[in-house]
């Protein structure tokens, strides 16, 4: 049963690496950055809700209404001024301008926030009620976060296959100089599919902030390390590619920490090796485009 | 169409597009060196030469895809030398790019779709492109990929035209399709541009440019050698232009300036 128990809670919590992962695949298929500072942003929004939660009083669950357009709107001023000054030069120079971008923000949440973790939502039933199927436990928390994610990929799909501006989002990261010729100006595509992202990355610290602790660290140890991993399991570039991905890494850790709780993080990492020496392509490839 | 069938040019009004002493690099090479002439409303003028001459490069810059050296590019009498192409497509300067350049992992409709979306008031709807080619309203929801080398050519065409553009500006039309496929689309102009449409064309392919054209211009290594109507040059100037083959007196119809 402790089996069956494992895959479940690994399943669940692919949800949450699925989040983390969508904004990640959807700057590097768009704009061809790779953001390393993606897990620091995340962890911004997460100190973003507990400041709009301390401060205006609103329903820690609510909070993402303000926290998603301000972080949506942080990607598109950040687009259109130093990743596109990167990406004007070079796609190595989005690296080292989005690597720039990771120390600051984590020295920056050091400074000012200290080394504390903080948790987002700590006493809500939510975050610590469960239901038991059986005699499996499943919390209520993961469930939720995995219905987000599955919404958001959906919402994803929406916005990028009906949508005026996701067909746009697609023209351009096929071809920008035949998308400029049918007067789209990419460089706002760009800032748009950033802004998407963004709000993704907002809603996946949020979570994170719900389902563990948040610290200015997080970002890099944690979130970017398995939201790569969760993007080359299951395929750059593919949507739901992030959601399987998400899934095959939390069942690998959570079968690990069956084996030994020290294994847990190793055998994530251990499946990624393993899908990058065998499937590189990622378990849904999308096509020839790379 | 438009274009008297011989004789003189019809000069009149504002030039729709002007290009002016353009010349043009890439890194060290010298692709179009002073370059000038004008289009007139309602022509079809024909940019000819080898491989190599500076034909491309020309359209590109006029789309605004390449920055000048020096030089400048008037549309309707306003220089757009410093405007960003997307800008230049939204005030009616349409390209169908050398070898379609469709989004491959969009259907053809989304091909449409994109090609409407900054487009301006005019007779092309995404209806009228499925009546004009019957065959691709079937075939709306296949990847662009998928076409042939012809289909996705005549995709190229309807995704400009849906712009509503004032200029046409098609670059090798014939580039890697086969004959009887390059006689098709060039079949298919006149009916396109029935509506007066001004249309500036790259061809490599002479006989194709000289029956569709009304006016015709060959650049040889990034120079113009010889400007004219298709009945005032002759076959030998043509060759003569289009090679740069020694001896090549200058046509008389050859522009003041053309050559240093």
């Amino acid at each position: 049963m402790s089996w069956v128990n494992a895959i479940i809670q690994g399943v669940l919590v692919g949800g949450l690496y699925a989040l983390f992962a969508c904004g990640l695949s959807l700057m590097f298929g768009v704009m061809k950055v790779v953001n390393l500072a993606h897990g620091d942003l995340a962890v911004v929004a997460g100190y973003v809700a507990i400041g709009v939660i301390t401060v205006t009083h609103i329903p820690v669950l609510w909070s993402f209404l303000i926290v998603v357009p301000v972080m949506a709107v942080l990607g598109y001023v950040l687009q259109r001024t130093i990743l596109q000054g990167a990406l004007d030069r070079s796609v190595l120079a989005t690296l080292m301008v989005t690597f720039g971008l990771s120390v600051v923000i984590e020295n920056g949440l050091l400074q000012f926030f200290t080394a504390n973790t903080r948790g987002i939502g700590t006493g809500l039933a939510l975050v610590t009620g469960s239901f038991s199927i059986g005699q499996i436990q499943i919390g209520y928390l993961p469930v939720a976060i995995f219905v987000i994610a599955v919404v958001v990929l959906l919402g994803l799909q929406y916005f990028l296959s009906a949508t005026r501006y996701g067909r746009l989002i697609r023209a351009v990261a096929d071809d920008k100089e035949a998308a400029q010729l049918a007067g789209a100006d990419y460089r706002h595509v760009f800032g748009i599919a950033a802004a998407v992202a963004f709000g993704t990355v907002a809603l996946g610290g949020i979570a994170y902030g719900m389902y563990a602790q948040l610290a200015p660290t997080t970002g890099t140890d944690t979130i970017l390390l398995f939201a790569f991993a969760a993007v080359v399991i299951g395929g750059l570039g593919s949507l739901w590619g992030t959601l399987l991905g998400g899934v095959v890494l939390g069942v690998a850790q959570q079968i690990g920490a069956q084996i030994s709780i020290s294994d847990e993080t190793l055998a994530g990492f251990i499946v990624f090796l393993a899908v990058l020496a065998l499937r590189p392509q990622g378990l849904i490839s999308r096509g020839a485009q790379s | 169409m438009s274009g008297p069938p011989n004789g003189e040019r019809p000069e009149r009004g504002t030039p729709l597009v002007e290009v002016h002493d353009l010349v043009v690099h890439h890194g060290q090479l010298r692709a179009l060196d002073g370059i000038s002439f004008r289009v007139f409303p309602g022509e079809v003028y024909a940019i000819i030469g080898a491989n190599g001459a500076g034909k491309s490069t020309l359209l590109r810059t006029i789309a605004g895809l390449h920055s000048p050296t020096s030089g400048s590019v008037l549309f309707d009498g306003t220089d757009v030398t410093g405007l960003r192409p997307e800008r230049r497509a939204r005030q009616g300067i349409a390209m169908v790019p050398e070898g379609r350049r469709l989004f491959g992992s969009l259907s053809v409709e989304e091909n449409l779709q994109v090609g409407a979306a900054f487009a301006r008031e005019g007779p092309w709807t995404i209806e009228r492109v499925y009546e004009t080619f019957d065959w691709m309203r079937a075939r709306r929801n296949q990847s662009a990929a998928q076409l042939s080398g012809g289909e996705q050519q005549t995709v190229a065409i309807g995704r400009a035209l849906l712009a509503n553009p004032r200029v046409l500006l098609l670059d090798e039309l014939s580039l890697g399709l086969a004959p009887v496929v390059v006689q098709r689309i060039y079949g298919m102009l006149p009916q396109i541009l029935a509506a007066g449409l001004t249309v500036l064309l790259v061809e490599q392919d002479v006989s194709q440019a000289l029956r569709v054209a009304s006016h015709i211009h060959c650049l040889l290594e990034g120079r113009t050698t010889l400007e004219g109507t298709p009945a005032s040059v002759s076959a030998d100037q043509v060759e003569a232009a289009y090679f740069g083959l020694a001896g090549a007196a200058p046509s008389s119809a050859a522009p003041e300036g053309s050559e240093p």
